[in-house]
């Protein structure tokens, strides 16, 4: 399976409780189900907050994964997001070298990405970018060994509006 | 009203009905031991917190309530975790109550602290780490909720003992009791698509070689009866699994008994060869599927739980209905007769003549043993199942005892099987009987146990001998941990690897005495009936006999473990 269709996105509703996160972690690592990226954050009612997973489905079917959630007693609802139903953003802060030289063409590059730069000093720059995940990918295939280290959120995403 | 943690814990388990607390104090529990003084909950002092839980278990499986258990922070916690890990296995409506170091110590390593909700996250159906003494009652009901509802299990709820201390200003709250629990994220669906029982009904009466494969989730939804109807109606012959053993009366000519790694051989297969399987509260455990992808391999499969990641979990169902089992019988009974059911259905004469034929040619066997020779387990089991009452209630620990009693006692009536399914915990037996006599005063309680496990948790009949339970034990004592020599026997060569117990170290009729219990030694077969009677007439204290038994004896029949349920061994002459 290629990583597109291997990858799918569950966008799951929880009560913003201690201890939640790590019953829905728990709950991956004791079932054998792989995560690939996380991400979790309070949504606009401060008492719930939503975990955008993206899973492994060579790991586990999704049903069992998303019927073991819910069974969990905090966890609200759960939405898988075909990423064609979706619409999905990633964030990147990432840190290149650069010369004279190519300063020019990282900062054009930065700019048709709609990246923005947050340090420079010496011969580094670090830029941060939003996008889709894929979007990621190419600005860092583009930068290739010129990229000293980099950060990724993973994914959040929620349904298109339709 | 103004009233403390403590006293609200204690009230809102008095309004849950609970008449019985198995436990043991310590430091940060102490606060609510007070109390417990003034209340009307009886409360049992256990010796060993696993004990507790067991016990729990044991009173949940004979009388369908809650069971409660409370003991103290730290190494108590994690003693009582194999209860909850066996409940949650089992499905075992259960409440567990653990003190907590101060909410101030939390997380600073304080005398007996542990993660309780950290470690028992995985263990338990839902758990519980209070933050606030106001929320106890509402935390109390919700447990309770979530522990006997929807597919059961156990709960626990994790107290810090400064919320429950009335002398410290934490634990001050104003009573109050919810009317009812509403939980955003919790709302089991109890009846069945009614598309999808029509699609079932369509399968069974098409069916021309159905088996009824009935789990331990007939018994949690008190769905036996609905079960009988459903297969008298269609006259559909019924496997019980070992967690189901009494759901269908093993008496009843519809009954096939027990499938599995040591089912008998009709049942196996039965199912091996059926061309629908209606899976009812079953979970197609890997002990009675044998290997897979060669189970059942022609038999189409209705599946109903009222868990909905059972269905599909370990063999797609053609019709998977969520819902409670005996809503969705009726459901289905209904939804059948509307069809024309029984007549529309195929003649199964050939598919009858042919179990009956399995059943007369592959009856349960062993072989009497000779003059002077150890007892025969199998031997012992009869007289024990045909001395008790028809509704005695039997508990078992975990081995060679434990499936051959699954074999060969007779369970006429539900909820007279008590036994670790899931888990396979050694050491259930003795303290899951007493916890089923307290529950069950009126029955008569045997525990069938094994050497080994009896040494694991027999502390337990210092408690029953002091609080006067009178349940009554068999050892089957072999020397041996049986179940673990027959497996070297048979796959490793006979090569004996740490197997060996002795068959009187410790003396058992002594330990038992010196336990407050009477205590019997039998080692001749003309002696097991007078032991068996003497045991009945004792009503005052708990009682053990220790049967010397053949350590060479094996359970047949066994499908060894990977192999498909068709290459199942029916006897020892069967063995290559
Ligand atoms: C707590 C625990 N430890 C180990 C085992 C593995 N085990 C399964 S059966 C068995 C032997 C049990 O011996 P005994 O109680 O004497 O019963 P028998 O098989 O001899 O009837 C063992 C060690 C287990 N099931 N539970
Ligand atoms: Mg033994």
């Amino acid at each position: 399976m290629s990583p597109a269709t291997r990858h799918h996105i569950l966008s799951v509703l929880v009560e913003n409780k201690p201890g939640v996160l790590a019953r829905v972690s728990g709950l991956f690592a004791r079932r054998g189900f792989n995560i690939f990226s996380l991400a979790v954050a309070p949504t606009d009612d401060p008492t719930r907050s939503r975990i955008t997973i993206v899973v492994d489905v060579e790991s586990a079917p999704l049903e069992q994964i998303t019927k073991q959630l819910d069974k969990l007693i905090n966890v609200l609802q759960i939405d898988e997001l075909a990423p064609v139903d979706a619409v999905e953003r990633e964030l990147m802060i990432v840190t290149v070298t650069v010369s004279a030289d190519s300063k020019p063409e990282l900062l054009s590059l930065t700019e048709e990405y709609s990246g923005v730069v947050l340090d420079e000093g010496g011969d580094r720059i670090t830029v941060s970018l939003g996008g889709t995940p894929e979007a990621l990918d190419a600005f860092t295939a583009r930068m290739g060994a010129a990229v000293v280290g980099y950060q990724r959120t993973g994914r959040i995403a929620l349904p298109r509006i339709v | 009203m103004k009233t403390n943690g403590g006293a609200a814990l204690i009230k809102a388990l008095e309004l849950e009905g609970v008449d019985v607390i198995f436990g043991l104090p310590g430091g940060a529990i102490l606060p609510v031991y007070d109390p417990i003084i003034d209340s009307p909950i009886r409360h049992i002092l256990v010796r060993h917190e696993q004990g507790a839980g067991h016990m729990a278990e044991g009173y949940a499986h004979a009388t369908g309530r809650p069971g409660v258990a409370m003991v103290t922070s730290g190494p108590a916690a994690t003693n009582i975790i194999t209860p909850l890990a066996d409940a949650y296995m089992d499905s075992v409506p259960m409440v567990v109550i653990t003190g907590q170091v101060g909410t101030a110590g939390i997380g600073t390593d304080a005398f007996q602290e542990v993660d309780t909700v950290g470690i028992t996250r995985s263990v338990t159906k839902h758990n519980e780490l209070v933050t606030n003494a106001a929320d106890i009652p509402r935390i109390v009901r919700e447990a309770f909720h979530i522990a006997t509802t929807g597919r059961p299990g156990p709960v626990l709820i994790d107290i810090p003992k400064d919320l429950v201390d009335p002398t410290n200003p934490n634990s001050a709250l104003d009573w109050y009791w919810p009317d009812s629990v509403d939980l955003a994220g919790y709302k089991p669906r109890l009846d069945g698509d009614p598309a999808l029982i029509k699609d079932a009904a369509q399968l069974i009466i098409a069916a021309e070689r159905p088996v009824i494969y009935a789990g331990g989730g007939i018994l949690k939804a008190r769905a036996a009866e609905s079960l009988l109807a459903l297969a008298e109606l269609l006259d559909i012959p019924v496997v019980t699994t070992l967690m189901a053993r009494g759901a269908v009366p093993d008496d009843h000519p519809l009954c096939l008994g027990m499938p599995g790694m040591h089912g008998n051989y009709t049942a196996v297969t039965a199912m091996q060869e059926s061309d629908l399987l209606i899976a009812l509260g079953s979970r197609f455990d890997d002990r009675v599927t044998g290997k897979l992808d060669a189970f059942a391999a022609n038999a189409k499969i209705i599946h109903v739980d009222i868990d909905p990641a059972e269905l599909g979990k370990v063999r797609r169902p053609d019709v998977g209905i969520t819902g409670d089992c005996r809503l969705v019988i009726n459901e289905l009974i209904t939804a059948l007769k509307q069809i024309g059911a029984p007549e529309v259905q195929p003649d199964r004469s050939s598919w009858k003549s042919t179990i009956s034929g399995w059943q007369e040619k592959y009856p349960l066997s062993y072989v009497q043993s000779e003059p002077g020779d150890l007892l025969k387990p199998q031997y012992v089991l009869e007289q024990l199942r045909d001395n008790t009452p028809d509704d005695c209630i039997v508990a078992s620990g975990v081995g060679q005892h434990q499936m051959w009693t699954a074999q060969y006692w007779k369970f006429n009536h539900p909820y007279t099987w008590i036994n670790s399914g899931g888990l396979g915990t050694m050491g259930f037996a003795v303290p899951a009987a007493i916890g089923a006599k307290v529950g069950r005063p009126d029955r008569m309680v045997w525990a069938v146990d094994g050497d080994g496990c009896f040494q694991m948790t027999a502390q337990e009949l210092v408690t029953a001998a002091a609080e006067r339970i009178p349940v009554k034990i068999a050892i089957l004592n072999n020397a041996y941990l049986g179940m673990v020599r027959q497996w070297q026997e048979m796959f490793y060569e006979e090569r004996y690897s740490e197997v060996y117990l002795s068959p009187d170290l410790p003396d058992y009729k002594m330990w038992a005495e010196a336990m407050g219990c009477v205590g019997m030694r039998v080692e001749a077969p003309e002696d097991v009936l007078p032991a068996i009677q003497r045991a009945n007439e004792v009503d005052d204290r708990p009682v053990v006999i220790d049967f010397r038994t053949d350590a060479r004896e094996k359970v047949f029949p066994m499908v060894p473990a990977g192999k498909s349920n068709s290459d199942i061994v029916v006897g020892p002459e069967d063995v290559r």
